[in-house]
């Protein structure tokens, strides 16, 4: 039965995609610490971060496209879910710090100690387990779809008005967690981390085993994904898509299939948020910005919505433009995603991956349909005969 | 004489006294209609009628401000809703056509049976040689077997009309409710059509609403005419298309 559920997940692509990235775990990190800094195969350490930023990125998208891509549920709230999972390690993370913040408090992170704190409040409690924080990044944005999707499609809240509240979900986080005494730091966040699971997070060997684990955990995810989408379930879930009312009155329970994959897309985007942090250094309320869950509809929207690898290679792409846009021409950044969105709405609107295998798709079509009229008449003449 | 104790106690579907309106408008009045185990029936009636609201009661789909909607006289379909009433055993074919496109006609099929539909049996589904067997045979029913493996998005309208059909068989519901079967399909699609349902009906009961009235006379069964919200007249088709009510208000116009 799992290993069916497996099995159905490893088609022709997948395989490669999921090749290609475990590769890439092994070949970057090589490149950068066995590889000497003056060689034109160098990677320098801070691409590698870069690169696995990127990848945090793909994951995040492509756990919007299991909810937008196959079940026809645009969230505008994504990156809630993601900034969840981030600030669960953010904590963790935090409280590894021990006696070395700027107060020297060996169990209150510094900004408490800052607000005049005296003991640690009871939701940061066990994180400085990381097994604890680890199930955490899965749990609170798991519970929190859950409640939000339990509550928006058992009233059957479709379309533009999920999306809009979606949106206001991330939004309403935002002004929480700005706020300092909800006890997340407020705007600055959480920052200034030394260790994780000992090891010091501006260490080269920590940055590589982070980007290698951002890998592993994106194909591990395309696996899950893959497995879902070619399951019945999956089939089940384009048809939500395609004709809601025909699920539904074929006895299935939309309700049900909407929050099983809403909860499953969250706690991917948790995990993506997990492995960014670290990364980058910080999280901070602005990851709850409402465009910033819009900027992961436009990867995946650029790489193919509905298509698995799609969205990985949109954020990629997007991301690596971004780089490069802010870097030469900072002024110019924001009209040219502006730009990019319109011209994949025009053009491509079924994206770069969803193009292509139109496009295949359409070649194979006719090849074979080809075939089929040379096949009948060859058929005919028996038949003529009898 | 029966008695409508009796009437109710046979019936398959057994609705008594429906009313239900939307913004002051009476879409049913007082409505009650009995179907019989392994009985096929047509249903006639002018735009606005109350036909599909009828459909749409029974389905789930709305609730009746009053009135009794019972199945198999005991399950109170006005308690349940769409997914529930379509586990029970009642299918529903819409007016226009509606299935998955994006998939192929098999995995339409596939999708239809009667299985169990919770996440996790659909997750961990896998097309057993029992499965196999009854969607052939359906394809086999609603001749779509050479057609199989392309997408329902490339069927002629008629075909999709067909294809609908066949999953709601393989819902293998007791009681079939089909909506405007032969609407935009050829004369001889409706002609098959007409004997397809008929096959159909041999062993569950089923409900057609119609326009055609060529349609209904080759399908040869009791007819209901429905009129603002309510029966008006029921029998053989040349007993209810030379009633007076019926001419003036649906056929003479």
């Amino acid at each position: 039965m799992i290993t069916g559920f497996v099995l159905r997940a490893l088609d022709g692509k997948i395989v490669v995609a999921i090749g290609i990235l475990l590769a890439i775990a092994v070949l970057v990190p090589a490149l950068n610490l066995l590889v000497p800094a003056g060689s034109a195969f160098h990677i320098p350490t801070y691409a590698v971060s870069l690169f696995g930023k990127y990848l945090c990125y793909a994951l995040l998208a492509l756990a919007l496209d299991l909810v937008w891509g196959y079940c026809g549920i645009l969230s505008l709230g994504h990156g809630a879910f993601f900034a969840l999972g981030g600030y669960a390690m953010g904590m963790y993370l935090m409280r590894q710090i021990g006696s070395r913040g700027v107060y020297g408090d060996p169990v209150l992170p510094d900004f408490m100690v800052f607000l005049n704190w005296k003991e640690l409040p009871w939701f940061w409690y066990g994180f400085d387990m990381f097994p604890f924080a680890m199930l955490m990044v899965l749990v609170v944005p798991g519970l929190l779809a859950f409640l939000f999707g339990w509550f928006a499609f058992r009233s059957r809240v479709n379309g533009v008005y999920l999306s809009i509240i979606t949106q206001a979900m991330t939004y309403a986080l935002m002004l929480a967690f700005f706020r300092n005494d909800m006890g997340f730091g407020g705007n600055n966040g959480l920052t200034d981390y030394k260790d994780i699971l000992g090891f010091s997070v501006q260490a080269p060997g920590t940055r590589n085993v982070l980007f290698a684990m951002s890998a592993i955990m994106l194909a591990l995810c395309l696996l899950i994904a893959s497995a879902i989408v070619r399951s019945k379930f999956g089939k089940v879930l384009v048809g939500v898509r395609d004709a809601e009312s025909r699920v539904r009155f074929l006895g299935f329970r939309v309700e049900n299939i909407k929050l099983f994959t809403f909860v499953v897309s969250a706690m991917m985007a948790g995990i993506a948020g997990a492995l960014f942090v670290p990364q980058v250094g910080i999280i901070n309320p602005g990851e709850f910005a409402p465009a910033n869950s819009i900027e992961v509809v436009v990867w995946t929207a650029v790489g193919g919505r509905g298509t698995l690898i799609g969205p990985i290679i949109g954020a990629v792409l997007v991301n690596a433009g971004k780089s490069f846009f802010t870097g030469a021409f900072p002024e110019f950044w924001l009209y040219a995603l502006g730009g990019l969105f319109i011209a994949v709405t025009l053009f491509l609107p079924k994206g770069i991956v969803g193009t292509i295998q139109h496009g295949w798709h359409a070649r194979t079509e006719r090849k074979a349909a080809a075939e089929r009229e040379k096949g009948e008449d060859a058929d005919m003449m028996p038949q003529a005969a009898e | 004489m029966t008695t409508i104790a009796e009437t109710r106690s046979k019936s398959l579907l057994y609705l008594e006294n429906v009313s239900v309106s939307f913004d002051g408008f009476k879409a049913l009045n007082a409505l009650s209609f009995v179907v019989e185990p392994g009985e096929l029936r047509a249903i006639i009636g002018p735009n606005g009628a109350g036909k599909t609201t009828m459909m749409d009661i029974i389905t789930g789909k709305t609730r009746p401000d009053t009135g009794t909607v019972l199945f198999e006289d005991a399950i109170d379909l006005t308690k349940r809703d769409e997914a529930d009433i379509a586990q029970l055993g009642i299918g529903r074919k819409f007016q226009k056509p509606t299935v998955f496109e994006s998939h192929t006609v098999w995995d339409n099929l596939e999708l239809a049976l009667n299985r169990s539909r919770g996440v996790f049996a659909t997750l961990f589904y896998t097309l057993t040689g029992e499965d196999r067997a009854r969607i052939e045979e359906i394809l086999e029913t609603i001749r779509l077997t050479h057609r199989k493996d392309e997408l329902a998005a490339n069927l002629s309208h008629g075909q999709k009309q067909w294809l609908e059909i066949g999953m709601l068989l393989a819902q293998e519901p007791k009681l079939l409710l089909v909506d405007e079967p032969v609407a935009g399909m050829t004369d001889a699609e409706t002609a098959e059509t007409a004997i397809l349902l008929r096959e159909i009906a041999k062993t569950r009961s089923v409900v057609v609403v119609e326009h055609d009235m060529g349609f209904i006379r080759d399908l040869g069964v009791k007819v209901t005419c429905l009129a603002e919200g309510s029966v008006l007249a029921e029998g053989s088709i040349d007993f209810v298309s030379s009633d007076p009510k019926v001419i003036e208000n649906y056929l003479g116009r």
